[in-house]
């Protein structure tokens, strides 16, 4: 076990290091972008250079880079010139909202893809399954914007149930939690889609097996079948994927956050890269690629609980 | 034998629904099973036996569906059963054992929770009392430290334990009828023998009557009172075990025993008479006998026209027969083999093919597992010396894990040896990989695969297969193919209209002489062929055979064939070599290896065949233990730990001593081969006086 | 030494294939038996009719794509000169839907094209050779897709700007990963098989192995693969034109015509609703072609 987490959190460390010196690089392609930008339009090449200079921009890359990781390291990940405030303070505020969403989102997409997927699965090609397959397929085909879009003109244009923003302030006598709503269910439709179907190949899968077989030809009720041998082998395959769908809904959100004007994670990068703000982006990548791989680990731990078949 | 019927199944009709439409796979079954009876139902892949099976169970899938009949159990109609009713009947009266026992069992549960949901669900047991009813059954499964086996999941058993848990599972409520679907297919002989055994003992104490289905004639003798042989969904031919097996009735019967070869049988005086033709696609269903179109003695206007009445051979009680003309077919006799070395082989001529102090070593690929401990590195072959003269034919055998497959892989330039080596016509090629072997090496050495499925390239035609072998090995020209290609398949008896075919359009025994063709391209010296004919059905792998060995006659080709069935090994070899943990137990000429003196491990091996032959019966020699994992090799005797005769701790500690009791024989054992030929009786029976 | 008797005059020979239609071409056939899957024929009915829609756009299309109608300015509800509706500045909705197909179905495609070819050369390497080829092609695959796609979207396309070719490499620079990870999974598979070890043993190249021995075989998944990679590139090349980071305007783009007209939904509904149904049907015809052909390859 020790084994496994040491190998995989340097793993985690290694790719941390690799994309932020990509991104880093990156950033290198437009030089006096990011004084131009905080400049403006009208302001002449000398102050724009003399602001550069200031900053420390005209330095090479990799002296700036791994004084940017020595600063890191201490906690400082410096100054978001589109905010105006220190990088941290931006991004965990933003972070924070967004976990929030996910966390909603995740608690309703796990058992609904569950039940789903299990139901499907376990009689192919019946009518339930058919009509679960066609659905999943259908809403994991619409763009979130274009889910926004449809959930919105329904909700809010024509039934006036529902806001049809979400800027965590309360206002234009919606309370925030009713601001919730669209976006979580936005999100879940297109997200819970895409894991029903993962999750009913497997179950459709595993019923073909003789063991299923067997546990039918001991004379056990089906639905005792499914329970007791079925569903923790139909979960096998997916668990991995539902676990990385963690990493999509803190950092793949961006549609959907922008569609109904949440302050979270992800607009914050549009912004960020708009504008050119490097710090944050930088930082902002920092933490999508921490959660990615992050997750990835938690999916090899699940999947470990799940199968008897390996042991740490 | 008074006993009520337990089963009566009765003009049962199963219609499969395929993109073909609808096929009868039984077009009308009637047979009956009594209580405490084992019946046998054997016949070819396709004939229905596992139908009859699963429409019993009443899981014929989605696309299976009863079309007509009864099947009475107990007196009840299983057909029109309802869900409740069929499940109070699944497990309880009515258990099966199944051909696959790892994929039969949940992976992710241990076999003890598996084992007590059988008691838990049909008599409420609690926990405790399924638990203390678990453990009672795996004693009398035979598997020691039950407490232990509880608590395992199924992938920490060996093949042989899987079997006996679901065993256990289909007994422990004691059902009064017991379906056994392959249930030894997939394990290795002497796994099958006590798994056989033991089934044969529990039917003493349990009472059950056994529908036992296999393909194997053999291991059905072992088992069954009575026999019935399928073809193509009819029950052609039934009677007793003596009966069918004495004096078969039914052509096609007759076809299966003539084409199957058994351990007294030799290629030059006992051939093996493959089945005319192949089985009939299932949705083609003429008028009259279903084996007419491949039957020798069928006569038109009489055997094709209206359907086959089964009727009672004449003096022979409860001896069915489905066929008009079977009283009038001379008398049946067995095709034995030649007594042992009635021809000793030709004077050795100078081997081709060499094999010295090979060893082979498989490094692990990483030092240590993903998790937990280092694994050991596996010694797959160990100080193996052998020779196979030209036109001669040396067969490997021995169980899986004695390092047939690697020697086969490091002959073929595969895999390359980590000490020692092979001599391939003068030129030392056992360290050299098939990419650093020259384009004459090459061609003159070329293998023969086990899997028909796997052996053609599913995207490219016969055709193309052929034809881009004969350009590599024979430097041939694009264009000038077509008539090599024809006249390779004419050699394996294919006609060449077959080279536009993909793989897919082929049965296995087509696809399997397709293979031999394209090993051919290169006129070979010597053709290695790795078990090519076990995946396929006995009439099929008849014809196969009898190819092979006419082929490597006429070419003058040394032939390598590895293989873990004994009876073909003993048909098609001149010189056999037995392993054992990647060692050589024994080797010789073939009379001499089928004959006292044995090396116990043979002698183990030999009275482990199942044989189709009531009279045979020798006292089975049953190995204990499992074979010693590749981390705890034993020091002196590989066979040591399971050895029936180890003398002492000489066997443990050193390695022991080749002895060649004859000419080319050689025996890797402590005991003396006089002392051996002195213990041991002879296994294969002798020839009839007089042939 | 007795002759081996010779017992090999009983072959038998499988029939000949009935299933086999003369006379027509391999297309044909195929499309047949497209059809015997009905989401395959849904799916494939939609994707055709978009593709027929999209070349004879300037055909069909009503009016110019940029050309404003300020006469319908105070009537943009759908209507007889406008059959969808006209967006804020007055521009037919219909036509910028018909030409807005023509985008997303050049450079979706293509993409998915240069993905499946790149991520099968990787994915081939690194299943084939395995050792620190395998490794080293795992390893990089895995951080590309460990990196939330939209937001690397965002970081490229902010510093190169946004053209089609951008679009296009940067979809195939993150799909390929994807791709590499399935072709590699085969592969691993298929060179374990019999007809690979044949294919060494009379010397062929390990580039002709991996090309003509391998990715024939692995050719089923993959389709279904890049079937649904297009819907996605769909779902993608909309999302960045909703964010404003995808084609550069004037020219319509369905993500970029929801992007302007959204925040006038309380008002004008229909000019989000038409683009966002145009690129939902796109997509949902991608991903049953997708579900339809996984149904095939399963059942043969």
């Amino acid at each position: 076990m020790a084994r496994f987490l040491t190998k995989h959190l340097l793993f985690l460390l290694l790719t941390l290091l690799v994309v932020s010196l990509l991104v880093f690089t990156l950033n290198e392609f437009t030089p006096g972008a990011v004084a131009r930008k905080i400049l403006g339009a009208y302001a002449t090449q000398e102050q724009v250079d003399h602001l550069t200079k200031q900053m420390g921009l005209d330095r090479p890359v990799l002296v700036r880079y791994v004084d940017y990781v020595r600063a890191a390291a201490t906690g400082d990940l410096g100054y978001s010139t589109r905010f105006k405030l220190p990088v941290k303070d931006v991004l965990f505020k933003h972070l924070a909202n967004t976990a929030l969403l996910a966390a909603i989102a995740f608690a309703c997409i796990v058992p609904l893809s569950m039940l789903l997927g299990i139901t499907a699965g376990m009689r192919e090609a019946s009518r339930l399954d058919r009509a679960i397959l066609m659905f999943s397929t259908v809403v994991a085909s619409i763009p979130e914007f274009a889910l926004g879009v449809f959930l919105a003109s329904v909700f809010v244009v024509w039934l006036g149930w529902l806001p049809g923003t979400a800027t965590l302030m309360a206002g234009g006598g919606w309370s925030v939690a009713s601001q919730f709503v669209l976006p979580v269910a936005v999100i879940v439709l297109f997200d819970a889609g895409y894991v029903v179907s993962m999750i009913r190949a497997s179950m459709v899968e595993v019923m073909q097996r003789p063991y299923i077989r067997t546990a039918v030809l001991k004379g056990m009720p089906f639905r005792r079948v499914i329970v007791r041998h079925a569903l923790r082998n139909a979960m096998l395959t997916p668990i991995t994927v539902i676990m990385l769908q963690i990493n999509y809904l803190v950092a793949g959100v961006v549609v959907v956050e922008t569609v109904f004007a949440y302050p979270g994670f992800g607009r914050m990068m549009l912004e960020a890269t708009l504008f050119k703000d490097i710090a944050l982006i930088e930082a902002g990548a920092l933490v999508a690629v921490f959660l990615a791989v992050l997750t990835n680990i938690l999916g090899d731990l699940a999947y470990i609980v799940l199968d008897p078949r390996i042991r740490v | 034998m008074t006993d009520a019927s337990v089963l009566d199944v009765e003009g049962l009709r199963v219609t499969y629904a395929t993109r073909a439409g609808e096929v009868l796979v039984l077009p009308g079954l009637d047979f009956q099973l009594r209580a405490g009876e084992a019946l046998g139902l054997v016949g070819e892949s396709g004939c229905g036996k596992s139908t009859v099976a699963l429409s019993i169970m009443r899981y014929l899938g989605r696309n299976g569906r009863i079309a007509g009949g009864r099947i009475l159990f107990e007196g009840r109609d299983l057909v029109t059963l309802d869900d409740a009713a069929l499940r109070a009947i699944r497990g309880r009266r009515i258990a099966m054992v199944y051909q696959d026992p790892m994929a039969s069992l949940n992976p992710v549960m241990t076999v003890g929770r598996q084992l007590m949901e059988v008691p838990m669900i049909h008599e409420g047991a609690d926990a405790a009392a399924a638990r203390a009813r678990a453990l009672a059954m795996l004693g009398e499964v035979k598997l020691a430290d039950a407490e232990a086996v509880m608590e395992r999941y199924p992938h920490q058993l060996s093949g042989g334990q899987q079997q006996r848990i679901v065993i256990a599972m289909a007994l422990i409520a004691g059902p009064a009828l017991l379906i056994m679907d392959e249930p030894t297919t997939g394990l290795d002989v002497t796994v099958e023998a006590a798994v056989l055994d033991l089934v044969r003992e529990l039917r003493q104490r349990h009472r059950s009557a056994i529908l036992f289905i296999s393909h194997n004639l053999g291991s059905v003798v072992r088992v069954c009172d009575r026999v019935g042989v399928m073809y193509r969904g009819e029950l052609v031919e039934d009677g007793s075990v003596r009966q069918i097996f004495g004096n078969p009735r039914h052509p096609y019967t007759r076809g299966l025993l003539d084409c199957l070869p058994t351990l007294g049988r030799d290629k030059r005086d006992s051939p093996l008479v493959p089945i005319a033709g192949q089985v009939e696609p299932a949705h083609v269903r003429r008028a009259g006998c279903g084996f007419a179109g491949r039957c020798a003695h069928v006569e038109a206007g009489r055997c094709t026209v209206r359907p086959i009445p089964a009727s009672v051979v004449d003096g022979e009680p409860g001896h069915r027969v489905a066929c008009l003309r079977a009283e009038e077919l001379e008398h049946w006799t067995r095709r034995r083999g030649a007594a042992a070395a009635a021809h000793d082989a030709a004077p050795a001529a100078e081997p081709v093919i060499t094999v010295h102090h090979l060893t082979k070593v498989y490094e692990p690929r990483r030092r240590r597992r993903r998790f937990g401990a280092p694994r050991p590195s596996v010694r797959a072959l160990a100080d193996v010396d052998l020779a196979a003269s030209r036109r001669h034919t040396l067969a490997i055998v021995g169980e899986s894990g004695c390092g047939k497959s690697t020697l086969a892989k490091v002959l073929s330039g595969i895999e390359v040896a980590t000490q020692g080596g092979v001599t391939l016509d003068g030129v030392e090629v056992g360290a050299l990989p098939i990419d650093a072997r020259t384009a004459v090496l090459k061609r003159k050495l070329q293998m023969v695969f086990q899997s028909p499925d796997s052996t053609l390239n599913p995207s490219h035609t016969v055709g193309y297969a052929i034809g881009r072998a004969l350009r590599l090995l024979q430097g041939r020209a694009p264009d000038d193919l077509a008539g090599a290609i024809a006249k390779l398949l004419e050699v394996v008896r294919l006609p060449p209209g077959i080279a536009a075919r993909k793989p897919r359009h082929l049965s296995g025994g087509e696809k399997q002489r397709v293979a031999i063709a394209r090993a051919l391209a290169g006129d070979p010296d010597v053709i290695v062929a790795d078990e090519p004919v076990s995946a396929l059905d006995v009439s099929v792998q008849a014809a196969v055979v009898n190819l092979l060995t006419e082929i490597q006659a006429a070419r003058g080709a040394t032939l390598i064939f590895i293989s873990h069935d004994l009876a073909v090994v003993r048909y098609l070899a001149d010189h056999v070599a037995v392993m054992y943990l990647g060692t050589v137990a024994e080797a010789g000429p073939v009379e001499r290896i089928f004959a006292p003196p044995y090396h116990p491990y043979t002698e183990a091996l030999l009275s482990a065949v199942p044989v189709p032959d009531p009279e045979h019966d020798v006292a089975r020699i049953l190995l204990e233990g499992p074979v010693p994992s590749a981390n705890e090799m034993p020091r002196g005797c590989p066979f040591a730990t399971r050895c029936p005769r180890r003398v002492g701790a000489i066997c443990d500690d050193t390695p022991p001593p080749v002895q060649r009791p004859a000419a080319g024989h050689r025996i890797a054992c402590h005991i003396p081969a006089d002392e051996l030929q002195r213990l041991q009786a002879p296994l294969v029976e002798p020839a009839p006086a007089g042939r | 030494m007795s002759t081996p008797v010779t017992t090999v005059e009983a072959l038998p020979v499988s029939p000949p294939v009935a299933t086999r239609v003369r006379g027509r071409a391999l297309w044909q056939r195929r499309l047949r038996a497209l059809g015997a899957s009905r989401p395959a024929a849904i799916g494939l009915s939609i994707i055709l009719a978009w593709v027929v829609l999209a070349v004879l756009a300037p055909l069909v299309a009503p009016y110019r794509p940029n050309a404003n109608d300020l006469a319908a300015l105070a009537h943009t509800t759908p209507s007889k000169a406008h059959w969808l509706g006209t967006d804020h500045l007055g521009r037919d909705l219909l036509s910028r839907i018909l030409w807005g197909a023509r985008p997303v179905l050049v450079i979706a495609p293509l993409a998915v094209l240069g993905a499946a070819a790149l991520g099968s050369l990787l994915g081939l390497a690194a299943g084939y050779y395995g050792r620190w080829i395998g490794i080293v092609i795992t390893r990089a695959c895995d951080i590309v897709l460990s990196f939330p796609v939209i937001i690397l979207y965002m970081i490229i396309l902010a510093h190169f700007g946004s053209s089609a070719w951008n679009i296009i490499g940067v979809l195939t620079l993150t799909k390929a990963p994807i791709i590499a990870r399935i072709v590699r999974g085969m592969t691993l598979d298929l060179r374990e098989r019999e007809y690979v070890t044949a294919a060494k043993m009379r010397g062929e190249s390990s580039l002709y192995i991996m090309l003509v021995e391998i990715l024939p075989n692995a050719r089923g998944p993959l389709v279904v693969d890049m079937c649904l990679r297009t819907g996605y590139n769909v779902i993608i090349i909309g999302a960045l034109g909703f964010l404003g980071i995808g084609l550069p305007p004037p020219d319509p783009d369905w993500g970029g015509m929801v992007k302007d007209t959204y925040g006038m939904m309380m008002v004008w509904p229909h000019m989000a609703l038409v683009p966002c149904a145009a690129i939902s049907s796109l997509v949902v015809g991608f991903n049953l072609l997708a579900v339809g052909l996984r149904e095939l390859g399963l059942r043969d």
